[in-house]
């Protein structure tokens, strides 16, 4: 495929060689690992090590503390319903108002079935109030689910701090970590933390496989309940390929960690400098000074998403949006509400999301292309005169 | 990524009529930016003719928003002022080959632009009765302001009415949680509450099975008279649910008017048992073959 790829925060390529590690498990390594013969048996040393390669980039104390599942929405409902039942003294959930729909969707009807959630909210730059926080924290609270870094913006949130004031007042702490795992230094045998979800193809690993990090002496009850996979708490067969694909890209993950934060930084960096310099009246969302190395995410004020997105992609280039029409919805990206960007800009929001595949030469394309493609979509703006927003305002009906 | 015709993409690459009309007469102004879609229409009409000599657009929104807007202005055109008016959504859809269920809206924007801008030229107030809700059946395109105005309209308390009056949920089944809640909702304000096993079989007069069938029996021996004059006669196979089987005998066995002559009977039959019933033509030998099917 032909193309500028900065969509890495959507999904990612799988690496040759987490697909060669995975191939023989489709052909000869074909075994059930719970079969009691050796074409089992030498699957289940196999998952063994994807385990421990998975905990290394972890930093889980135990390999036994890594549960593999099928992506990362089930790694958080089994996190967040476990804990609910698991104290059913306990009624009450706090996660934040920009978390992924794997965690919204599902509180929402965690509502609807009685429980309370508290939402936290977020300021201009996507960041929660510590104080409102340790105000939710109560003998109520089952679990606390905040994510590592937001899918959209990149920011981080403090977890390890949080995960402290959670366990304080005795609750649960569970991450969902599926953007940031792979991209920054996890050590989670000094936190707190006792759940976390990761997603395979974040990290160039193949979609369908993810990962429940359960730190041991976690009270738990299984979402699937069958077989003794998982040692009982995720039944039904392993996904063996796919779990010794993940396990070789998260020791990939470990060995490109520093290339990373320092050389897919400085090209995101050029990226956002490079745009920012050149079109006016755009702007970056979140923390810029707290977040992913990977990710860069410019509002275009007075013009909408998802007709950049479409002459982005006639350039070759894949982007994303928290556009409105990009979604089906009527209402543009949550997280950019929350920030409380105002719908003219947050409407117009690109996130350009980075991998170690891609070069100086993409960013250098994409830094010519973008100012053409703002400008000819400002020209057919009823917002936008000549250089820059309309004087007189346009104030359409039904506003 | 949306399925878009070639022709949105045609107008959405290169935009037919864009930008400012220095000498327009009139000026639509319509759209929500909290939507993501705002187009300003301006037409040049010419007082003599009442006819639209320049129309031109600009327009914040996504590709379909702006191949809706092209396609608006190359539509209205040559066109007189009351051509114009006539121009629907659908017409706008349709010069584009279409639009995805969840892009429908874009096109209305259109029409009502075009409305706003006849009227900015004609002096007169134009506002929009413009309500569009979350959209809910994304199959059929059914928003829950629709399905809400439905249900209250008709007295409907289960999702497979709903999917009978609207079409909503009819389709891949997602949406049948979203039309739980707007049922829950209307039956909240009527002081009822939404019974998620309740069967739409159950007869609403409260009669028993028996009753039904003697009921049904009655309605057609009330109409056998008419039939019997006419050489013809219906028997009742069996009933099944909404289902009502029966065998049209005689002259009325592929009688060209036996559609017809069943919708009467089934209207007849709706009206005397107070519920939505199907009636079902049958020969009276696959009645084993049509009720015992799972």
């Amino acid at each position: 495929m032909e193309g500028i790829y900065f969509d890495n925060n959507a999904t990612t390529r799988v690496d040759e060689k987490v697909v060669e590690a995975m191939l023989p498990y489709f052909t000869e390594q074909f075994g059930n690992p719970s079969s009691m013969h050796s074409f089992g048996n030498k699957v289940g040393l196999a998952i063994k090590k994807a385990r421990m390669q998975v905990q290394e980039l972890l930093g889980a104390e135990h390999d036994s503390e890594i549960i593999f599942t099928s992506c990362g929405t089930e790694s958080d409902s089994t996190a967040i319903l476990s804990a609910l039942r698991a104290q059913p003294e306990r009624k009450e959930v706090i996660t934040t108002v920009v978390e992924h729909p794997a965690v919204l969707t599902l509180c929402a009807w965690l509502e609807k079935e009685g429980y309370k959630v508290h939402y936290l909210k977020v300021d201009g730059k996507g960041r929660v109030d510590m104080d409102e926080y340790k105000k939710l924290l109560t003998d109520q609270t089952a679990i606390v689910s905040v994510m590592w870094a937001n899918n959209e913006t990149g920011t981080f949130f403090p977890v390890v701090q949080m995960a402290e004031l959670a366990h304080a007042a005795g609750a649960m702490f569970h991450t969902d970590a599926v953007q940031a795992v792979g991209k920054v230094p996890i050590d989670l045998k000094s936190t707190k933390i006792d759940m976390l979800s990761l997603s395979g193809h974040k990290l160039h690993a193949p979609k369908g496989v993810g990962v429940l990090y359960l730190k041991r002496g976690t009270r738990f009850r299984p979402l699937l309940r069958g077989g003794h996979q998982e040692r009982g708490r995720r039944a039904g067969t392993e996904n063996t390929a796919s779990i010794v694909g993940l396990g070789q890209a998260a020791e990939m993950a470990m060995e490109a960690m520093a290339f990373e934060n320092s050389e897919v930084k400085r090209l995101r960096d050029k990226l956002e400098a490079g745009i920012l310099a050149k079109v006016p009246r755009a702007f970056v969302t979140g923390n810029p000074d707290d977040r992913l190395p990977n990710t860069c995410n410019i509002a275009f004020e007075f013009i909408e998403g998802e007709a950049i997105l479409l002459l982005l992609n006639k350039f070759g280039i894949a982007a994303s949006s928290g556009s409105a029409c990009t979604s089906g919805s009527l209402e543009p990206s949550h997280v950019m509400r929350a920030m409380g960007i105002p719908y003219t800009a947050a409407h117009g929001t690109v996130r350009f999301s980075l991998s170690r595949y891609n070069t100086e030469a993409e960013v250098d394309r994409v830094i010519a292309v973008v100012p053409e493609i703002i400008a000819q979509l400002r020209k057919l703006s009823p917002y936008w005169d000549g250089d820059g927003p309309k004087a007189d305002a346009f104030a359409p009906t039904y506003a | 990524m949306w399925d878009y015709s070639e022709k949105v993409k045609e107008h959405f690459f290169q935009p037919r009529n864009a930008g400012t009309l220095d000498d327009a007469n009139g000026v639509g102004d319509v759209g929500s930016i909290s939507c993501g879609d705002a187009l300003r229409l301006m037409i040049k009409v010419d007082p003599a003719t009442d006819t639209i000599l320049d129309a031109r657009f600009q327009t914040f929104g996504c590709g379909s928003a702006i191949a809706s807007s092209s396609a608006l202005t190359e539509i209205v055109k040559g066109k007189t002022l009351d051509e114009a008016l006539k121009v629907t959504n659908q017409d706008i859809a349709d010069y584009l080959d279409g639009l995805p269920p969840e892009k429908m809206h874009c096109s209305v924007m259109g029409r009502e632009a075009l409305q706003a801008a006849v009227a900015n030229y004609r002096g007169e107030e134009w506002s929009d009765d413009h309500e569009e809700g979350q959209l809910i059946c994304k199959c059929f395109a059914v928003d829950a302001v629709m399905i809400e105005e439905t249900i209250r309209a008709n007295n409907l308390s289960t999702v497979q009415e709903v999917t009978n009056y609207t079409k909503a949920g009819g389709g891949c089944s997602s949406c049948h949680e979203g039309i739980e809640e707007i049922l829950v909702k209307v039956l909240a304000e009527r002081g009822e509450s939404f019974k998620p096993g309740a069967l739409p079989e159950a007869a609403p007069s409260g009669m028993t099975n028996l009753q039904r069938i003697k009921k049904i029996e009655a309605v057609l021996e009330s109409i056998r008279p008419q039939l019997k004059r006419d050489g013809g006669d219906i028997e009742l196979l069996d009933v099944d649910g909404k289902t009502i089987y029966v065998a049209m005998t005689g002259a009325c066995a592929g009688c060209q008017m036996e559609a017809l002559t069943l919708q009467g009977i089934q209207q007849k039959l709706m009206e005397e048992l107070k519920e939505f019933i199907k009636i079902v033509p049958t020969k009276a030998g696959a009645l084993s073959r049509a009720s015992c099917q799972p």
